[in-house]
C-alpha cells in the first residue's frame, strides 16, 4: 500500500506539476516575438542570426567544445587553484579527460568519488557550471527541433538559446529547489571537512560541501553526478525521506514538461499528450517491475535467521522506506539522470534489469530535451512503417518521411546499440573488462553491459563494483559517450533539416492521425520492437542468467 | 572565429549567474536561516570539541551502546561509499553469520532484522530500524546494568516513521540514541 502511495506520490505529483512548468517553458524558449530577454541575450552573446539547421548545429558544437575546454583546464589545474580547503591533489590525466567528456555530454559518468579527488572549485565552476550549460544545450536542441518540425523557415539562434534554457528555466527552478533542499537538512557550506571524535573516542573526518547547490542542478538537468561519492544515498547528499521524494519530482519534471514545451511550440498539445502517454505507460511498468522484484529477499540470505520484511537492503538506506531505492533506479534511468538512491549493483537482478531498459530506451521521458528528441526519432520510424503498412505516402505532420529521414532515423538509433553491444563484446572478450570486474559470471557481464549502456545512454549511474577507473574504461567510455550525445543530436536537426527544405502537404483525411489511441499504440511497439528486441540477448547473458541460476 | 567568441562570452555570463550568483545565494541563505543543517548537523560538545554528525553513523561496537547497520568501508565519512555486492554473493552471507555471531546468535524464533546484517549505500546510514534496536536491547541493558523495559522505552520514544504514511515502520537515529542512553540510563560505565 505504502508502494502505490508513494508512486503515486512522486510520478503524479511531478506530471502534475510539468504541465504548468513546460507551458512557462515554451513561453521563455519560444517567445510569440522577441522580448526583452531576447534583447539582452542578444547583448550578451553578440550575435543574433536566424539559423539554419547547420548554422545552430555548428553554434552548439562550438559551445559544447568551449564547455569541455573550460572544464578540463579547471579539473587538470585544480591543485593549483583557490577553493581548495582539503587540498585536493592532480589528477590522472585520463580521469580528467573521461570527467571532462562525462559532464559536457551531459552524462555525468563518474570515475572518481568527489569527496575524494575534487575541489570546491572543481565541483562549482568545473562540474556544476557544466550541468546547467550542458542540460541547457539539450533544452535549446529541443526546441530548435520542434520550430523545425512545426515549418518554421529558421530553427532560431543556439546562443540566445541556450541562454534562455539556463538564466530562465534551469537557474530559477534550479534556486527554489536548493533552498527546499536546505530547508531540508542539506548541507551549503564552503567549509572544510569537519574534525569529529567519536562517542566512544575514534577520529573520523566527515567531508561536506556546497551540496544543496550542487544537488538541485544536478536532478533537474538530467545530469546525476554526485557531489559524494555515493551519489544520493550518502546522507549529507540526501538526509530525509523528504528531500529523496523532492529529488526525485527533481529527476522526472524538466524531461516530462520538455514534452510539453514541444508539443506548444508545434501547437499540437494533442500530439504531445499521446507521446507523454506512451511515455508514462512505459516508466509505470518498469516501476511496478522494480518494485516488485525488490521486495524479494537478498539471495545470499537463504537459510539464514535474518527477517528481511522490507526485501533486500544490501546498498540501501533506511530513511527513504522499501520503495524508495527501486523507484528511484527507474526514475533516474528512465531520464538519463544517473544519480542514484540505491547501489544498482546490489539489486536483485530483474530489478537491475529495470535501469538497463530504461537506458536502452532512452526515451521514456529521457534527458532533458534530447529524451523528447530520441522519441522523434521512433516518430519518425513509427510513422514510416505505419504509412508502409497502410500503403500510403508516410507523412508527420505534413512532412513527407522518405528514404532520407528514415536513414537518419535508423542511425540513430543503432548508433545507440552498436555504441553499447560493441563496447560490451570488446571489454566482455578481453582483459580490458574482464579484470576489472567485481564477480565473475553473469553478474560481471551485467556490470560491463551496465557501464557501457550508461555511457551511451548519457546516464552516469553504474554498477559501482567494476573497477572502472583504468585508463582503458576511461577512454572508451569517455569516447562512446561524445557519440552517444553528439550523434542522437546531428542526426535529428539533419532530418529536420531536410524535412523542412520539402514542400509541406496539407494535412487530409488521408494524413496519418498522430493524436490517437492507434498511433500511441503504434509508436510504443516501435520502441519495443526497435529498442528493446535489439538487447534482449544481452539481457539473457547478463541479469536474466543470473536471476535464473539463483540457488 | 565569431562563433567562438560569442560562445565564450556566454560561457562567461552563464559562469557568473549559475555558478557565481547562484552559489552565493543558496549559501547566503542556508548559512543565515539555518547553519546548523547548512554545516553538516555536527553534534557539538560545550567545550566546541565536535562529536560526529546526526546524520552520519559512527562504528559503535561497544555492547552498552546501540550497534549501526555494517559499512562497506568502515564509516569513513571522508570516503563513503557501499559493498556494491551482487546480492547472490556468498560474501554477503558470510559477513552476515559473522555479524549474527556478534550479535550473540539469532534462531528463527528471534530472527535478526535484515538492515544489521546488511552494508547501506554510503556505509553511513545514521538509521537502524525500531526492530532492530529492540533486538539489541537486551544486551545494551545487560551492559548498563539498567532493566530491559527502559531501554526499550526510550527507543519507542525516539523511533519515528520517516515517511509518515508513506513508509511502513518506524527507525531509531543511533547516535541520538546513544546520546540518550549515556545522559539517561548510565546505570553502569556504558563505553568501557
Amino acid at each position: 500500500m505504502d508502494h502505490i502511495l508513494l508512486v503515486s506520490l512522486i510520478v503524479g505529483g511531478a506530471a502534475l506539476l510539468s504541465f504548468p512548468l513546460g507551458r512557462y517553458m515554451a513561453w521563455a524558449m519560444d517567445p510569440q516575438s522577441p522580448n526583452r530577454w531576447t534583447t539582452l541575450f542578444c547583448k550578451i552573446g553578440g550575435a543574433s542570426d536566424e539559423q539554419d539547421w547547420k548554422r545552430y548545429l555548428v553554434t552548439l558544437l562550438v559551445f559544447n567544445a568551449v564547455m569541455f575546454t573550460v572544464t578540463f583546464a579547471i579539473l587538470a589545474l585544480q591543485q593549483w587553484l583557490p577553493l581548495n580547503p582539503d587540498g585536493k591533489g592532480a589528477l590522472d590525466p585520463t580521469l580528467v579527460f573521461n570527467t571532462a567528456a562525462s559532464f559536457t555530454t551531459n552524462t555525468n559518468l563518474q570515475h572518481y568519488s568527489g569527496e575524494v579527488s575534487m575541489s570546491y572549485l572543481s565541483q562549482l565552476a568545473g562540474l556544476m557550471w557544466l550541468q546547467f550549460v550542458s542540460a541547457a544545450t539539450g533544452i535549446a536542441a529541443l526546441a530548435a527541433t520542434a520550430r523545425g518540425i512545426a515549418g518554421r523557415a529558421s530553427l532560431g539562434n543556439f546562443l540566445i538559446d541556450v541562454q534562455r534554457a539556463s538564466f530562465l528555466v534551469l537557474l530559477p527552478v534550479a534556486a527554489v529547489v536548493a533552498l527546499l533542499m536546505v530547508f531540508g537538512g542539506m548541507p551549503m557550506t564552503l567549509k572544510g571537512a569537519a574534525e569529529a571524535t567519536t562517542l566512544e573516542g575514534a577520529a573520523q573526518t566527515i567531508a561536506r560541501g556546497p551540496v544543496a547547490a550542487f544537488l538541485a542542478i544536478k536532478q533537474l538537468g538530467t545530469n546525476g553526478g554526485g557531489f559524494f561519492g555515493p551519489n544520493a544515498t550518502h546522507p549529507l547528499e540526501n538526509p530525509t525521506f523528504w528531500t529523496n521524494a523532492l529529488a526525485m519530482v527533481a529527476i522526472v519534471l524538466i524531461p516530462m514538461a520538455c514534452v510539453w514545451m514541444f508539443g506548444r511550440i508545434l501547437g499540437r498539445m494533442r500530439h504531445a499528450s499521446v507521446i507523454f502517454a506512451v511515455m508514462a505507460v512505459f516508466l509505470l511498468v518498469k516501476i511496478t517491475g522494480s518494485v516488485a522484484f525488490e521486495s524479494g529477499p537478498t539471495p545470499a540470505f537463504a537459510g539464514l535467521p535474518v527477517s528481511e520484511a522490507t526485501g533486500n537492503l544490501e546498498g540501501k538506506e533506511l530513511r527513504f522506506g522499501a520503495t524508495g531505492g527501486p523507484l528511484w533506479a527507474v526514475l533516474t534511468t528512465a531520464t538519463s539522470n544517473g544519480s542514484v538512491g540505491a547501489m544498482h549493483d546490489s539489486l536483485n537482478p530483474l530489478t537491475g534489469l529495470m535501469p538497463m531498459i530504461g537506458m536502452w530506451l532512452n526515451a521514456t521521458f529521457g534527458g532533458v530535451g534530447v529524451g523528447m528528441i530520441n522519441m522523434f526519432l521512433y516518430i519518425v520510424v513509427a510513422v514510416f512503417v505505419a504509412g508502409m503498412m497502410v500503403g500510403r505516402t508516410p507523412e508527420y505532420l505534413g512532412h513527407r518521411i522518405e528514404a532520407k529521414e528514415v536513414r537518419f532515423a535508423i542511425l540513430a538509433l543503432f548508433a545507440h546499440a552498436i555504441l553499447i553491444l560493441g563496447g560490451t563484446a570488446l571489454f566482455a572478450g578481453t582483459a580490458l573488462g574482464q579484470a576489472t570486474v567485481q564477480e565473475a559470471g553473469p553478474h560481471g557481464f551485467s556490470e560491463i553491459l551496465y557501464e557501457f549502456s550508461s555511457a551511451a545512454a548519457n546516464n552516469g549511474s553504474g554498477f559501482e563494483g567494476l573497477g572502472d577507473g583504468t585508463g582503458a574504461w576511461n577512454i572508451a567510455t569517455g569516447i562512446v559517450m561524445l557519440l552517444g550525445r553528439y550523434l542522437p543530436i546531428i542526426l535529428p536537426l539533419a532530418i529536420v533539416g531536410s524535412l523542412t527544405a520539402k514542400r509541406r502537404a496539407a494535412e487530409s483525411a488521408g494524413t496519418l492521425g498522430v493524436e490517437d489511441a492507434t498511433f500511441g499504440t503504434m509508436l510504443a511497439l516501435t520502441v519495443v520492437i526497435f529498442g528493446a528486441l535489439t538487447f534482449l540477448p544481452a539481457a539473457a547473458l547478463g541479469p536474466l542468467a543470473e536471476h535464473f541460476s539463483l540457488p | 572565429m565569431s562563433d567562438l567568441l560569442s560562445g565564450l562570452r556566454v560561457a562567461a555570463a552563464t559562469m557568473a549567474l549559475c555558478v557565481g550568483g547562484y552559489t552565493a545565494v543558496v549559501l547566503g541563505v542556508a548559512q543565515a536561516v539555518s547553519p546548523a543543517t547548512a554545516n553538516g548537523s555536527l553534534i557539538v560538545r560545550d567545550d566546541g570539541t565536535v562529536i560526529g554528525s546526526r546524520l552520519i553513523a559512527q562504528g559503535f561496537t561497544a555492547p552498552g551502546h546501540l550497534w549501526p547497520r555494517p559499512s562497506a568501508v568502515d564509516y569513513d565519512a571522508a570516503g563513503a561509499g557501499g559493498s556494491n555486492l551482487s546480492p547472490a554473493n556468498p560474501e554477503l552471507a558470510t559477513r552476515a553469520e559473522g555479524l549474527i555471531a556478534a550479535y550473540g546468535g539469532a534462531s528463527a524464533a528471534r530472527p535478526i532484522p535484515a538492515e544489521l546484517v546488511t552494508a547501506s549505500g554510503a556505509g553511513l546510514d545514521p538509521h537502524v530500524s525500531l526492530e532492530g534496536a529492540l533486538f539489541q536491547a537486551p544486551r545494551i541493558a545487560e551492559a548498563r546494568g539498567v532493566d530491559v523495559g527502559q531501554v526499550k522505552v526510550l527507543f519507542d520514544r525516539l523511533a519515528f516513521a520517516p515517511g509518515g504514511p508513506f513508509t511502513e515502520g518506524r527507525i531509531v537515529n543511533v547516535l541520538e540514541a546513544n546520546l540518550a542512553l549515556d545522559s539517561e540510563l548510565s546505570g553502569a560505565a556504558p563505553t568501557q
